[in-house]
């Protein structure tokens, strides 16, 4: 498979998932009832500021003029304005994403990380005490909403034993480092600050745990059950008859072939992630776009709500193809496939 | 005097399953001298593979041994420590599966799946290889194994070679720690007929260069015949009967191993039909005495009793079967 060609190929069949979403989202966004203008403004404006705001908006021209002026801006990186916040959509989303994008980051780490070590010594010890321990945690983490983790986590960690910071980003005593990248650990190793960097973390820990509990349930229970199936392959005897050590049939020749189902969800599970940021974000007064998407539905505030389903849109696309292209490197025959295609 | 390599004495195993225990093998008798080449066959599901998994101690996880020893140069390889289990593995004995597909990694190049079987077969006197002395070791083996061009080989993905090809590939891989003895557990059966011909020629070609034990499960009887110095014949987890080739094909003494060359057509490369009539026994409540009863013309009252164990005839043929006591 060449690499290149895939990727464009791949790209391209993007751009048009991406346009007809932008069609239907824009379609329903206009076809909802409640005029936005007027909800903008509130009950107390007068009629002719209403009507003002409508023209700017281009509410009077007929829908498909409507969606190519929206078209024609966008591909020039504008996304009008927000009649929320009053300033340009791309600028909140410049804010906004980066800080949940961060969150998204740093909870698939801990995923993987969980998953692939909890999923290979429960499959390797099938039916063991701590494979039993896990398949109960699995239920558990697949079956328990995260809103409720996210309550729990709270309540333990924050109220009772104090351990870990609940709310926001940053304590009171740092100074937010400046807006580079826009997350913030990142931004605050930039600049060197230490301090912020490590309270920041310590911020981040809670509301990315939550958001990984159901993910490293799936994925270790994936991987868990890979593994026990690979088990039995012929190739894992012949390598054990050939005196390969069992570390290194664990961990090399079992975990490559038994990870791919893991990893091809692990698509879903990010850009889902991200998509259901809100309530997380909401429960820690986490300032990122899923809270930023839900103000944007709540307040019927148009240019933004379909900016939000856009962004999360594309991301998905890219999240997907990255995962898209790992797994071929990670399973030549995916690869002979596609070059046979 | 001929050395004796390896000797399987009474080996019971059982397969636990949700319903119980399959009682596998039924005492399972065997012996291989430093050099010979010794046959064994019989009707798919007689405990072959099962057997020779159990050599290498490389038997599936519901697997239960309940009695018996394999000893190798004297030394049981059962009780063995892993330390050892895994020096024998790595030196002496080696194995090459049924399917050869089934037995290469999907997912690594030949290359990584060599390097480290190489890494880790190097006798633990000598000093650590580098990554070019590995690399033309693979080399030389897949060379050894008739494998044109091993150097692209190496670096291909199993899924890009032919089934001919990585059965070749296996039998590389199992050259490079078979110093003592080699098990080739029906190689080339998956085949076209004239690739398992020329499987099974190399492989007699290249024990016979190296002076290696082999032990060859085959179907292809014609072949087997070619090849090796003496027969097993196995039904239902027990042996039952062993002779030089030539005089088991010639004068065979057990019911079923008359059974099983009637059935077989008289051209090279025929296989095992379904042709004995009945089946092999359910193994979770196989018959008491011989096990063979159920389907044996000349059954009598002591068969359905006592099992027959064997006994020797002379000139190395034995047999287990009440007829002959
Ligand atoms: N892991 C296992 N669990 C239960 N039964 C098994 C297992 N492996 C093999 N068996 C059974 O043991 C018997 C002997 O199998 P095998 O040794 O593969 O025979 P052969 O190689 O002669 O065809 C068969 O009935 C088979 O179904
Ligand atoms: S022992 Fe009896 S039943 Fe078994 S093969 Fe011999 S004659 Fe037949
Ligand atoms: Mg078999």
């Amino acid at each position: 498979m060449k690499l290149l060609p895939y990727i464009a190929k791949r790209l391209l069949y993007s751009i048009f998932v991406l346009l007809g979403l932008s069609i239907l989202i824009f379609t329903l966004s206009r076809v909802i009832p409640g005029d936005p203008a007027r909800l903008a403004l509130g009950p107390m404006a007068p009629q002719w500021a209403v009507d003002q705001l409508r023209e700017k908006l281009h509410l009077n021209d007929p829908l498909p003029i409507q969606y190519i002026i929206w078209l024609t801006n966008a591909l020039r990186g504008d996304l009008g304005e927000s009649i929320v916040s009053k300033r340009p959509v791309i600028e909140d989303v410049i804010t906004f994403f980066p800080a949940s994008f961060e969150l998204v980051i740093f909870s698939t780490i801990i995923s993987i990380a969980l998953s692939v070590l909890i999923g290979a010594m429960a499959g390797r010890r099938a039916n063991s005490l701590f494979d039993n321990l896990v398949r109960v945690f699995s239920y558990i983490g697949i079956s328990v909403p995260t809103f409720v983790w996210a309550i729990l986590f709270l309540f333990f960690f924050g109220y009772i034993w104090k351990m870990l910071p609940t709310l926001g980003q940053l304590s009171t005593e740092f100074t937010r480092p400046p807006f580079i990248t826009g997350m913030m650990s990142i931004d605050a190793l930039i600049v060197g600050d230490l301090g912020a960097f490590i309270d920041h973390f310590k911020h981040m820990i809670l509301p990315s745990v939550t958001m990984s509990i159901s993910r490293i349930a799936q994925d270790a229970k994936i991987l868990r059950a890979g593994m026990i199936e690979n088990l039995k392959k012929d190739y894992i005897t012949s390598a054990t008859s050939f005196g390969v050590p069992e570390s290194r049939i664990t961990f090399k020749y079992l975990m490559k072939p038994s990870i791919i189902p893991m990893v091809s969800i692990m698509g879903m599970e990010i850009s889902g992630s991200m998509g259901g940021s809100f309530i997380i974000e909401t429960i820690f007064n986490w300032p990122g776009f899923g809270r930023y998407g839900m103000w944007a539905m709540l307040n019927k505030d148009l240019n933004a709500i379909i900016a939000s389903v856009m962004i999360v849109g594309a991301f998905f696309a890219l999240i997907n193809i990255v995962v898209d292209i790992i797994i071929a490197y990670l399973d030549p025959r995916i690869r002979m496939v596609e070059r046979s295609a | 005097m001929q050395e004796r390599l390896l000797e399987i004495q009474g080996l019971h195993l059982n397969y636990k399953v949700y319903e119980g225990y399959l009682k596998v093998l039924n005492g399972v008798e065997f012996n291989i001298d430093k050099g010979e080449k010794v046959g064994l066959i019989g009707e798919s599901g007689c405990g072959k593979t099962t057997t020779m998994r159990s050599i290498m101690r490389t038997l599936p996880s519901n697997a239960v041994i309940t009695a018996g020893k394999i000893l190798f140069k004297g030394k049981d390889i059962l009780t063995a420590s892993m330390d050892e289990v895994q020096s024998l593995r790595r030196n002496n004995i080696s194995m090459i599966f049924q399917d050869p597909t089934a037995a290469l990694n999907p997912v690594f190049k030949i290359e990584e799946i060599f390097s480290d079987i190489i890494r880790f077969s190097v006798r633990t006197s000598s000093k650590k290889l580098t990554k070019d002395e590995i690399k033309l070791k693979a080399v030389e083996a897949l060379k050894a194994a008739a494998l044109p061009d091993p150097e692209r080989i190496l670096q291909n993905y199993p899924i890009q070679l032919s089934g001919g090809m990585r059965q070749r590939v296996c039998i590389a891989m199992a050259l490079i720690s078979s110093n003592d003895l080699l098990i080739a557990d029906e190689p080339g059966t998956n085949l076209d007929v004239t690739i398992e011909d020329q499987i099974l020629r190399l492989l007699g070609n290249l024990v016979n260069e190296r002076g290696t034990s082999i032990i060859l499960i085959s179907h292809a009887l014609g072949a087997v015949k070619g090849l090796v110095d003496r027969v097993y014949v196995m039904y239902a987890g027990n042996m039952v009967e062993v002779a030089k080739t030539d005089d088991l094909f010639s004068d065979p003494l057990h019911p079923y191993t008359s059974n099983l060359f009637k059935t077989v057509p008289k051209l090279t490369g025929g296989g095992i039909p379904e042709a004995i009539k009945g089946r092999i026994p359910d193994y979770f409540d196989p018959p008491k005495g011989c096990r063979f009863c159920p389907r044996c013309d000349h059954a009598m009252p002591i068969c359905e009793k006592e099992t027959p164990t064997f006994k020797d005839m002379g000139d190395k043929h034995e047999v287990a079967c009440f007829l002959y006591s």
